[in-house]
């Protein structure tokens, strides 16, 4: 009978393994960060001063108890609402935008410095359906302003981003650029696209 | 016969474990890394809803988090309709003005004014309690909130 021991496994590998693994995890876990809706409310005014503005100017959208839409005092599905509130906020009906290429609709809003977005909701409305909502106004402001920096950028330096990659390029501290430029290029797309959706209670 | 036998032990070699400590040590960082703590113990449901336009919220500043959602299980007695939860315990509509300044208080006083208020609302509940909260921090200027959501298209959101 033939004995024969086994030969020991060399495990002074095995660390090196262990650390290969650990380094894989380290560099492909991701951490979720909270992200949303960021919207600023109006403060509180002591001195109410009604503030006119024309009909045209506003477009008020209406969530009712039930989620159903009406956008302009017609019913309107969720689809639809990011082409209209774009329609609306591009209209430049005075001709004073001369960025914007819009119907220049009469009865629509002058330019989209003083377009408002007026968003109504009920108490019964579902806080998901409010969401989307907002979600479809945000991402019709967002599309104008990608369709503007798509036009700014290129003359200055900052080819094939949209405004949404230049928000995020100026947030990360890898980027290698000039920020000060893009900061100026960002402020001067807001300034031309301003966000003025206002909640009402 | 016995003039070839081996004079060692046949039995099997122990396994070697010299590398188990790496191995546990792989497994504790590995869980270290990917661990989210955890700020409040929520005792309410809180499915967020979904959108695609979401901006990321900035951890440099200070953040509060106000959740609402319907009592979890566990806490039937407290009712099926949507409340609001501040730290550890449900809360009064009336409470949020004390809680922002109690958070206020705790911050260095030049943060302050970048305080951001993170509202988890579940996606079930009413726009009635999130309206209350938005006046309430109107009233104690708390002015920049964040609705925070999920990540994902919002026509997931209606045929749930």
């Amino acid at each position: 009978m033939a004995k024969r021991a086994a030969p020991e496994v060399n495990a002074g590998s095995m660390a090196d393994i262990a650390f290969l693994l650990l380094i894989f995890f380290l560099v492909t876990t991701t951490i979720p960060k909270d992200s949303g809706l960021n919207r600023k409310l109006p403060p509180i005014e002591e001195n109410d001063e009604d503030v006119i503005i024309k009909e045209k100017n506003i477009f008020t959208v209406q969530v009712n108890s039930k989620d159903q839409l009406l956008v302009e005092d017609e019913i309107t599905e969720l689809q639809n609402v990011r082409d209209l509130a774009m329609a609306f906020l591009d209209n430049n009906g005075d001709g004073s935008c001369n960025y914007c290429q819009g119907a220049r609709d009469s009865k629509s809003s002058d330019n989209p410095d003083k377009a408002i977005i007026s968003l109504k909701n009920d108490r019964e409305t579902s806080y998901s359906m409010y969401i989307s909502v907002q979600n479809e106004l945000v991402a019709a402001y967002n599309e104008l302003r990608n369709r503007r920096a798509e036009q700014v950028g290129p003359k200055r330096g900052f080819k094939g981003l949209n405004f949404v990659e230049m928000e995020k390029a100026y947030k990360d501290p890898k980027f290698n650029g000039n920020k000060e430029k893009l900061k100026e290029v960002i402020d001067q797309i807001r300034n031309e696209y301003p966000e003025k959706l206002s909640e009402v209670q | 016969m016995s003039k070839f036998k081996s004079k060692k032990d046949n039995s099997l070699p122990a396994v070697n474990t010299a590398s188990l400590p790496d191995i546990v040590f792989m497994l504790l960082f590995f869980f270290m890394v990917v661990t989210v703590m955890r700020e409040d113990t929520l005792m309410i449901e809180n499915k967020l809803p979904l959108a695609d336009q979401v901006e990321k919220l900035d951890k440099k500043n200070p953040i509060s988090y106000i959740y609402m959602g319907k009592p979890a299980r566990g806490y039937e007695k407290f009712g099926t309709e949507a409340r609001l939860q501040l730290n550890d315990k449900f809360a009064q509509i009336s409470e949020v003005q004390a809680f922002i300044n109690a958070e206020r208080a705790a911050l260095r006083e030049e943060l302050i004014p970048y305080l951001t208020v993170s509202l988890k609302v579940d996606r079930e509940a009413n726009m009635g309690i999130v309206g209350d909260v938005k006046q309430e921090l109107r009233k104690a200027n708390a002015l920049k909130i964040n609705y925070t959501t999920g990540t994902g298209d919002v026509m997931n959101n209606i045929d749930r």
